[in-house]
């Protein structure tokens, strides 16, 4: 496939990471950190020839927070709250992601009861964050609306996760082994609300910018990628999907009972700001099918995996009647819970693409050395030569279509 | 979906490289191969091109510090995947603490670029032939590697905490 | 519709064709209704902080619905979210930049201590760089938590001395953290 006008433009001008300039008519203009629509913090040093961008250079790191050497220090059942601050918009799917982690190292078989509630918070968790995304390349554009129309569906999603867990965002949802509870009935009449009335506002939403002449006009052709260049990046999830190629880690290696639903997975075509946003529309539907079918098929059973006890706290009447109840508990919070040695790599689809775990144990109370598969901090290199090319106005369309989410980036 | 399979895989790595192969496993389902550090790059380069394999998608890239195998104390772990034929791989390859030298894959694979800049900058192992190794979430004025074993997780600079209540 | 109760937010003296009041009560009731925020908003703060903006809890009814990216033009910043030490240089330029009169609330945990996150690389708590009004905890506090801080801000605006900024404590409090004044 030959390079795109970009691309080629993008290697003549700027080299990978330099930028020359040319006296008086090149200016260099700062973009960031402070980024305004509360995007995250980036800097872009832009080489700006009029509007027109001829490189750029990024700098990341203002939030490194040092997930990876606190995960050393943690046990187990408490890094779920660390894993809750990678991509903070759709923190269930994180969660999940680690104690399914946890389990395959384990060797624990859960109830599909389990697997299907995890599969209903984490499409939940998923919704949300596309939410977040296409309302805010809504703001980015001009168009304040959604904006206020889907944080408002956003407050019901929080809802459900307050019926489950207690919290909003950071939700620390589920324990290794399945969840702490089973749904009350309050989430079941909450849920039954939300997918009644959640497709009408969001056709509402949909109509408003999915077939604006204004919009279409806005990100059609801003910021494009090729698929084949996607693909040496390390692109994955929706803006791999918007550049023609459909890998989803739901479909290519199912877990939690993905299988088990039918669904189709969206792709586009030129891997531009519109398709990002379109891809990320049909998932919000395609979300919605899983969750009905998944919540219509609910199968009976536990609500955890009664075979992990070193991991899984017991509930509090045994804790205060039986021995080896009480020993667990005690071992348990303590963080004193035997974990086999071993490498372990499990990934699951986050809002972002393919989120994964790589967990090295050697037997301790904590994790030898965890590494996280961040999507953002790969995709996000290829952001200068998404705008090399183009005005100022669609760099930032770009930015905030790519979903870059802070927490996630820098880890 | 081919025949391609993690025997396979091994195999042709083993007939290819030769002595470059020092140890496989596989761990819960994914190979594992243990290769030269000076072999790396070769071999990545054959996997994405060789038609058949085609593995051809980087997925993470990172290390880990042993500081008690004396001589072989960091791991350099690559993990790739090959979409079409839905398998994974992981590459370890380890280079001793006081010559962390590696050849960088950012000529193959371009995502590499800030995983290893990544790993510069949590581990200090370096890179041969990257573009522009600087740190890239650590401050620059950073004097030491913060993942190797021997560093504490917390700033050793601040005296307001008061140990008696930390159970130090 | 319910009864709309409407208060005179001044203590004012009414007579015939004219109003007594005090120059400080009817400025700190100007300005505590009209609260320009600038949202620094770094990570998972933010977007409860977001949701605040949202329908459900509303910052426009106290006035504070245009927020200003600008430095210049805000009164208040909002720090939410965690604050690296590669980040405290930039916060503090930003802050050296904004305009007297000035508040600063610092959202969440991370902002106010460093939070969750004891490591090498996370500043903890800002006002290690800058001089902070009000402190809201929460790791993230609910819109609910965050909209109390902003009627606490109120309530130190009401009732701040219009000579206040020119007083030697405020200069001592700037020196402090070795601000420079623009």
């Amino acid at each position: 496939m030959s390079e795109s006008k970009n691309e080629a433009h993008f290697k003549q001008k700027a080299g990978l990471f330099s930028s020359e300039t040319i006296d008086g008519e090149i200016a260099t203009l700062n973009l960031g950190p402070t980024h305004p629509a509360t995007h995250g913090i980036f800097q872009n040093i832009l080489t700006v020839d009029g509007e027109r961008i001829l490189a750029s250079e990024q700098t990341v790191g203002y939030i490194h927070r040092a997930f990876e050497k606190l995960a050393e220090r943690r046990p187990y059942n408490q890094i779920t709250p660390i894993t809750d601050r990678l991509n903070y918009c759709s923190s269930p799917i994180n969660n999940m992601g680690w104690h399914m982690t946890v389990e395959k190292l384990i060797g624990a078989q859960l109830p599909k009861r389990v697997e299907y509630m995890r599969v209903i918070i984490m499409e939940l968790a998923r919704i949300a964050d596309h939410l977040v995304c296409n309302s805010v390349i809504g703001v980015d554009a001009g168009a304040l609306t959604g904006f206020t129309y889907m944080f408002q569906q956003r407050e019901a999603i929080y809802e459900l996760y307050e019926e489950v867990c207690g919290a909003r965002l950071t939700t620390n949802i589920g324990r290794i082994g399945g969840f702490e509870r089973d749904f009350s009935p309050a989430f079941h009449t909450k849920l039954q609300n939300f997918l009644k009335t959640f497709p009408k506002h969001f056709n509402e939403f949909d109509s408003l910018l999915s077939r604006n002449r204004i919009f279409m006009d806005r990100t059609i052709g801003a910021g494009p990628i090729s698929a084949q260049r996607a693909l040496d990046y390390g692109f994955v999830g929706p803006n791999l999907r918007a550049a023609g190629l459909d890998y989803d880690v739901r479909v290519q290696e199912p877990y939690s009972s993905y299988q088990d639903f039918d669904f189709i997975v969206p792709v586009g075509t030129q891997g531009d700001t519109y398709d990002r946003f379109q891809v990320r529309q049909e998932e919000i539907r395609q979300s919605l099918r899983i969750i009905e079918q998944a919540y219509a098929n609910l199968p009976e059973g536990k609500h955890y995996a009664p075979d992990v006890p070193e991991f899984y706290l017991p509930s509090k009447e045994d804790v205060y009647t039986k021995m080896e109840a009480l020993i667990y508990h005690f071992k348990i919070v303590m963080g004193e819970t035997p974990v086999p040695v071993g490498e372990v790599y499990h990934s699951v689809e986050g809002g972002n693409g393919e989120l994964g775990y790589y967990l090295i144990s050697d037997g301790g109370r904590s994790p030898y050395r965890l590494q996280f598969r961040r999507p953002c901090f790969i995709y996000y290199q290829a952001y200068p030569e998404m705008i090399t090319g183009s005005v100022i106005s669609d760099a930032v369309l770009t930015l905030s279509s790519l979903n870059v989410i802070a927490g996630e980036l820098d880890a | 979906m081919s025949g391609v399979n993690s025997e396979l895989i091994l195999q042709r790595l083993q007939e290819r490289f030769g002595e470059a192969v020092l140890g496989s496993e596989t761990p819960y389902g994914l190979l594992t191969v243990e290769v030269t550090p000076e072999s790396a790059h070769g071999i990545i380069q054959w996997l994405r091109e060789d038609g058949e394999l085609s593995i051809n998608f980087l997925t993470l890239l990172g290390a880990v510090h042993y500081p008690e195998n004396k001589g072989r104390e960091l791991a350099i772990v690559y993990h790739l995947q090959s979409m079409v034929n839905n398998i994974r791989l992981r590459l370890k390859a380890y280079v001793s603490i006081e010559t962390p030298v590696i050849k960088s894959i950012t000529d193959i694979y371009i995502g590499a670029n800030w995983q290893e800049r990544e790993t510069f900058d949590f581990f200090g192992v370096q890179f041969e032939g990257h573009p522009n190794l600087v740190r890239i979430l650590n401050e620059d004025s950073m004097d030491y590697f913060p993942m190797r074993k021997e560093y504490h997780l917390e700033d050793a600079t601040r005296e307001d905490k008061d140990d008696r209540f930390f159970g130090r | 519709m319910g009864k709309v109760e409407v208060i005179n937010d001044a203590e004012t003296f009414n007579g015939e064709g004219f109003q007594l009041t005090m120059l400080d009560k009817v400025i700190g009731a100007a300005r505590a209704n009209s609260v320009w925020p600038l949202p620094f908003a770094t990570s998972c703060c933010g977007i409860e902080y977001m949701a605040t903006m949202g329908t459900n809890y509303d910052v426009a009814r106290f006035g504070m619905e245009r927020m200003s990216f600008s430095p210049r033009q805000a009164d208040l910043l909002i720090v939410a979210g965690t604050i690296s030490k590669k980040l405290a240089p930039i916060l503090k330029q930003v802050y050296e930049q904004m305009a007297e009169p000035k508040w600063v609330i610092s959202v969440g945990a991370c902002a106010s201590s460093g939070g969750i996150f004891d490591t090498y690389s996370v500043l903890q708590g800002i006002d290690r760089v800058i001089p902070v009004d009000v402190y809201v905890p929460g790791c993230p506090p609910r819109p609910e938590q965050i909209i109390e801080g902003f009627m606490n801000i109120h309530r130190l605006v009401k009732n701040e001395s219009l000579r206040r900024r020119y007083s030697d404590e405020y200069k001592h409090l700037l020196n402090k953290y070795n601000l420079n004044e623009e």
